[in-house]
C-alpha cells in the first residue's frame, strides 16, 4: 500500500491550477482533499458505489474514489463549489437545490450536484422526472427520500449549471 | 408534494413559514466542514485494528512489527486504556438504569464476542504508513461457539455470550383479563412476523479529530448525535468531566447510528497517548462491521376481536437479538414494549418481551427505537382482523383508534388530541382510484397502515435541555444551545423560534450548537426530542428575554407592559415606538439583561421496574398514516412502489420543509427495510461489509413520497409542534406489506420481502386457492 514512488501531477482544480506531488496510488478523492486541501467531493464508501465522491473530470462524472489522481493529469477537475459564482454566491443549479429544499444533512450534496450538473449538461431534452430519477442512480442520499433533489434538478433545467 | 393542513393557528410570522434553511447554503456551496474535513498541521492518524472472528479467546497480540513501520507513532492496546472500559448508560443523563449490566472494553484484551470488535489501535504520521502497520499487528485468536441467535442463545445448555446468562433484558405488561377475552371473541387471529439486521447507512462514515487545547482540555470535533460524551470519554481516561469537550459540527447522517460512541475513545486516547492532534476516519467496511445495528425482532401476535371488528386482546411475545454487549438494548426493547399495541385501544393485553446477547454485531439506536419493528405485527394483525370480517382496512382502525383520555397498556393516560383518523381520510382522499395493473402478469394492490410513536425521552430521565439568547448591540442576535445537528435541522429550527418571538430577522440570528464546552448541554439528538426539548428551551430564553425588555420600555414610557409588542419596527405600544437599537441601549442604562439562559426539564415519572405497571412513560406520542399503491409482477416477484402519501399530525409545522424532509426520507428508509436492506449474518460473520452488497434505496426504487402534514396544535412542543424525526419510519412496515397481500392474496410476514419471498408467497397463494379462508377460521376460532 504505501509507496515510495511519488509522481508530480497537475490539475486545474475548480480554475486554480494545483501542481503537487504525492504518492502514485493515490485516489482522485484523496489527492484532492488531503493533497491539494478540497474537501466538498466526499468518502462515502471508498468503492464507486455511493456517489459521494462525484466530480466533474474534464466534463465528464467520476467517483473520485476509484481514480488515481496520477491517472488524470492535466485535466480540469471541477467540485461543487465550482458551481459557484465568481463571487462566491450559489449558481443556478445550487440555489435551485436550495429552494428545493434537496439538502439535509448535506453529506451527499456535493456528488449530487455534480451528478445533476452532468446530467442537464448532456441533455438534449427536458427531462422527465423518471428520467432524473434515472440519472441519479448512482448516487445515494439516506435524508431527503430523492423527492426534493429530483424537483431541484427538474427547476434548474433551461438554465446553466 | 406537500400540503399543510392547519387548524387553530396563531399569528406566526416566522415560525410555520417554509424558510429555507440556514445550514443549507453551505451545504451545496461544498464550504462545510464536516467531522472528516477538518486538518491540523501535523496532524497524525490513526485506526482500530479488529477481530476477524465473532467468538474467541484472545491468545496472543503484537504489535513490534506493526511498530517498525516507518511513520508509526503507537500501537496501543487494552493495557495502554487508562480504564479500559466503556460504561453502558442512558447518555447525557443522570440515572443508571438497572437494567443495563454490561460494559464492553475500549479495546478487547481476552476475548472477543462479535466479528469487527476492536483489539488495536494504530497510530501513524500519514495514512499509508497505518495502511501498512494495521496489517502488521498480530492477533491470534482461540474459536469459540458461536451464538448466531436468540432463540438459540435462550436454548437450555447455550453457550454463555457473558457471564450471567444470555438474556439481557425483559419486560413484561399484563393488563386486563386477557384469556376470558380471547374465549369470548368472535375472530382470532395468529401469526409470526419477523424484521432483520438493519444498518443506518448514513452517507458519512463514523469520522473526527482531536487535540489538545492550549488549557490542556482534550477537545473532539467528531459526527456525534450526543456532544455530553465527554463524561464516558474523561471516564475512560480517567480525567475530570471538565477535561475534555466534545464539538459536533453539522453531521452527515446520524439516525441513530452516532447515538453511541463510534470514533470518540479512540480519537481520544490517541491524543491523549501522543498530545498531538489526530484523525480518525472509519471506513465503509468498518461502518458496516462495527457499528451498531438496529435489532432484528421475532414478534408472535395473537389477537381477539368482536364480530363488530373492537379489539379486545392481544397476547404477544417478542424477542430480539441484543448482538454482543448491551449498548441500549434494553430500552430498544422497552419501546418495542410499549409501542406493540400500536394506535388502538386494547383493554386486556399480554407482553413478553426479552433480549438476549448473540455473537451478532451490537443492537442499539436506530429511528424508530424499537417501536417501528412493532408496525409490522400490529397492523398486519388489524389488517387480518378486518379481512376475516370483511370491514374496511380504515373503518377498523378509526373503530379502534386511541382518543384523548384513554389509557395505552403500560398506563400511560394520553393528554393530547389523536388525530390518526383524520390522517386515514387524508391519505385516501389525496389517492383517488387504485391503479390497475401496466399487464396481464402483473398485479397491484393498495393498503394503508397507522401507527404511533413517542417524541421525547422516558419521563423517569430527568431529561432537560438549555438555550441560551443574547441580543447584539447592532438588533443582530446569537443562539447558543448544546444541540448537535444531524441533518434534521435541529439548529435552523431554534433560529426560527428565536426570530418569531423577539422580531429578528432571521438572517440576522447566527445559531451556534453542539458544543459541550461553549453552549449550553441540550441533551441528545435522539429520541425526537430536540423540537420538544432545545425548542421549548430556546422558546423559553426568547420569551424571558423579550418580557425582560418589554418591562424595560414600560418602566420608561409609563406604558402598560401588556399593551407592548415586539415587532419588526422595535417595540410598538399605543404611544411609543422604540427602535430595537434603542431598546438595547435603554436595557444597558436600566441594567436590564439583553441575554437569557432558558432550561426546559421534560415530564417527570416513576423509574419502570419489569413488570411495567401504573403510568406515564413517555412525554407524548405522534400518529400518522401511510397509504401505498405497489405493482407485483408475479413472474419475478419483484414490487414496484407506484404511489406512495404519508399523512402525520405534527401538532404544528415550525418548517414546513423541515417537516416534509422529514416525512419524505423516513418513509424511504422505511422502505428500505421493507424491500432491500438486510445485514446478512452467517455464523456470526457479517456477508455485507460494503454498499455494493448492503443496498439501501436509490432514486429509482421509489416513487416521489407526497406528504400531507396536519396540524392539531396539540404537540407538547413550541407553538404546539409534537416530534416527526422518527415516526414516519414505522408505516411502511405496515402499508407495504399490506399492498403485496392485497395484489398476490398473500402477506409476506417477514423482512426484507425480497423477490424470492414475494414468489414463495405467490406459491402459497396458489396452494391455497380455494380452500383457504373457511379451514383456518375454523382452526383458530
Amino acid at each position: 500500500m504505501s509507496s515510495a514512488h511519488e509522481v508530480e501531477t497537475s490539475l486545474k482544480v475548480n480554475g486554480v491550477a494545483v501542481k503537487e506531488t504525492a504518492g502514485a496510488h493515490l485516489s482522485l478523492l484523496r489527492w484532492l482533499r488531503d493533497i491539494a486541501g478540497v474537501t466538498d467531493p466526499k468518502y462515502g464508501c471508498g468503492e464507486g458505489v455511493c456517489g459521494t465522491c462525484t466530480v466533474l473530470v474534464d466534463g465528464e462524472p467520476v467517483s473520485a474514489c476509484i481514480v488515481l489522481a496520477a491517472q488524470v493529469d492535466g485535466a480540469a477537475v471541477t467540485t461543487a463549489a465550482g458551481l459557484c459564482e465568481p463571487d462566491g454566491s450559489l449558481g443556478p443549479l445550487q440555489r435551485a437545490f436550495h429552494e428545493c429544499h434537496a439538502a439535509q444533512c448535506g453529506f451527499c450534496t456535493p456528488g449530487m450536484l455534480m451528478c445533476a450538473a452532468s446530467m442537464l449538461g448532456e441533455a438534449d431534452h427536458t427531462l422527465e422526472r423518471h428520467e432524473i430519477r434515472e440519472g441519479l442512480h448512482g448516487n445515494l442520499c439516506r435524508c431527503t427520500g430523492y423527492g426534493p433533489i429530483v424537483d431541484a434538478i427538474d427547476a434548474a433545467q433551461g438554465s446553466a449549471p | 408534494m406537500s400540503e399543510v393542513r392547519t387548524s387553530k393557528l396563531d399569528e406566526l410570522r416566522v415560525v410555520h413559514q417554509p424558510l429555507p434553511r440556514h445550514d443549507q447554503a453551505e451545504k451545496i456551496a461544498g464550504t462545510t466542514k464536516f467531522a472528516g474535513d477538518l486538518a491540523f498541521a501535523g496532524m497524525l492518524h490513526a485506526c482500530v485494528v479488529r477481530s476477524q472472528v465473532p467468538s474467541a479467546t484472545i491468545t496472543r497480540r503484537d504489535g513490534d512489527d506493526a511498530r517498525r513501520v516507518p511513520g508509526v507513532v503507537a500501537v496501543l492496546f487494552g493495557e495502554d486504556v487508562p480504564n479500559n472500559e466503556i460504561r453502558v448508560d442512558v447518555p447525557g443523563q443522570t440515572v443508571v438504569v438497572g437494567a443495563f449490566r454490561a460494559s464492553m472494553q475500549v479495546l478487547a484484551t481476552d476475548r472477543v464476542r462479535f466479528h469487527g470488535e476492536p483489539v488495536a489501535l494504530v497510530i501513524a504520521e500519514t495514512e499509508d504508513a497505518l495502511a501498512v502497520a494495521r496489517e502488521l499487528v498480530t492477533i491470534e485468536f482461540d474459536d469459540l461457539p458461536v451464538v448466531s441467535d436468540p432463540e438459540q442463545a435462550l436454548a437450555a445448555g447455550a453457550f454463555q455470550v457473558h457471564d450471567g446468562g444470555n438474556l439481557l433484558a425483559e419486560w413484561r405488561i399484563d393488563r386486563g383479563d386477557v384469556d376470558p377475552a380471547f374465549d369470548r371473541a368472535d375472530v382470532v387471529v395468529e401469526d409470526e412476523y419477523r424484521t432483520q439486521f438493519v444498518d443506518h447507512a448514513y452517507l458519512e462514515p463514523e469520522a473526527g479529530v482531536g487535540w489538545l487545547d492550549d488549557d490542556g482540555v482534550l477537545t473532539l470535533r467528531v459526527a456525534t448525535q450526543v456532544v455530553e460524551h465527554y463524561r464516558d470519554v474523561a471516564k475512560i481516561l480517567g480525567v475530570p468531566d471538565s477535561k475534555v469537550r466534545v464539538i459536533a459540527p453539522y453531521v452527515g447522517g446520524g439516525f441513530g447510528g452516532k447515538e453511541d460512541m463510534t470514533v470518540e475513545p479512540y480519537v481520544a486516547l490517541a491524543v491523549w497517548h501522543t498530545r498531538r492532534p489526530v484523525r480518525m476516519q472509519w471506513t465503509r467496511n468498518e461502518s458496516l462491521l462495527a457499528r451498531a445495528k438496529r435489532h432484528r425482532n421475532v414478534m408472535r401476535y395473537r389477537t381477539a376481536a368482536s364480530a363488530d371488528g373492537t379489539l379486545l386482546a392481544h397476547d404477544i411475545d417478542i424477542l430480539s437479538d441484543a448482538g454482543a454487549y448491551a449498548y441500549l438494548s434494553a430500552l430498544v426493547l422497552l419501546y418495542s414494549t410499549v409501542h406493540a399495541c400500536g394506535p388502538y385501544r386494547v383493554g386486556n393485553v399480554r407482553i413478553r418481551a426479552r433480549t438476549a446477547y448473540t455473537n451478532n454485531p451490537p443492537t442499539s439506536a436506530f429511528r424508530g427505537f424499537g417501536g417501528m419493528q412493532m408496525v409490522l405485527g400490529y397492523e398486519s394483525q388489524i389488517d387480518e382482523v378486518a379481512r376475516r370480517l370483511e370491514i374496511d382496512p380504515g373503518e377498523i382502525r378509526k373503530r379502534n383508534a386511541l382518543a384523548r383520555g384513554d389509557r395505552l397498556p403500560v398506563g400511560q393516560e394520553l393528554i393530547t388530541e389523536v388525530q390518526l383518523a383524520q390522517t386515514i381520510d387524508a391519505v385516501r382522499e389525496r389517492a383517488g382510484g387504485k391503479p390497475t395493473p401496466a399487464g396481464p402478469r402483473k398485479r397491484t394492490g393498495r393498503a394503508i397502515a397507522s401507527n404511533m410513536q413517542s417524541y421525547g425521552r422516558l419521563v423517569w430521565l430527568n431529561d432537560s435541555a438549555a438555550a441560551w439568547i443574547g441580543f447584539q448591540m447592532d438588533g443582530s442576535a446569537t443562539v447558543r444551545c448544546g444541540v448537535p445537528d444531524i441533518g434534521g435541522g435541529q439548529a435552523s429550527s431554534l433560529a426560527q423560534i428565536a426570530s418569531e418571538i423577539l422580531a429578528v430577522d432571521i438572517d440576522r440570528i447566527s445559531v451556534h450548537f453542539g458544543d459541550s464546552a461553549l453552549t449550553p448541554l441540550a441533551g441528545t439528538t435522539t429520541a425526537t426530542r430536540q423540537l420538544l426539548m432545545s425548542g421549548n428551551a430556546t422558546y423559553e430564553a426568547a420569551t424571558m428575554l423579550r418580557d425582560g425588555m418589554l418591562g424595560a420600555v414600560g418602566d420608561e414610557t409609563g406604558q402598560a407592559f401588556d399593551s407592548l409588542r415586539m415587532t419588526p419596527q422595535g417595540v410598538l405600544g399605543p404611544d411609543v415606538t422604540m427602535p430595537l437599537v434603542d431598546v438595547l441601549q435603554l436595557c444597558r442604562r436600566r441594567s436590564v439583561p439583553i441575554e437569557a439562559l432558558g432550561t426546559h426539564f421534560g415530564p417527570k415519572g416513576r423509574e419502570v421496574t419489569r413488570d411495567l405497571e401504573g403510568g406515564r412513560i413517555f412525554p407524548d406520542f405522534t400518529f400518522g398514516t401511510h397509504l401505498a399503491d405497489v405493482e407485483v409482477d408475479i413472474d419475478t416477484g419483484e414490487v414496484e412502489i407506484l404511489r406512495y402519501i404519508a399523512a402525520h399530525d405534527v401538532g404544528r409545522a415550525i418548517n414546513p420543509l423541515s417537516v416534509a424532509g422529514q416525512i419524505s426520507g423516513a418513509a424511504v428508509q422505511g422502505i428500505g427495510q421493507v424491500l432491500l436492506e438486510e445485514v446478512v449474518m452467517q455464523d456470526g460473520v457479517n456477508l455485507t461489509p460494503g454498499l455494493f452488497q448492503y443496498l439501501i434505496p436509490t432514486a429509482t426504487d421509489v416513487p416521489d413520497i407526497e406528504t400531507l402534514i396536519l396540524e392539531s396544535g396539540e404537540g407538547l412542543g413550541p407553538f404546539g409542534a409534537r416530534g416527526i424525526g422518527e415516526p414516519p419510519i414505522g408505516p411502511p412496515l405496515g402499508a407495504i406489506p399490506a399492498a403485496i397481500a392485497d395484489a398476490i392474496g398473500v402477506r409476506p410476514t417477514t423482512l426484507p420481502i425480497t423477490p424470492e419471498r414475494v414468489l414463495s408467497c405467490i406459491a402459497a397463494a396458489t396452494a391455497a386457492a380455494g380452500v383457504r379462508g373457511a379451514s383456518q377460521e375454523g382452526a383458530k376460532s
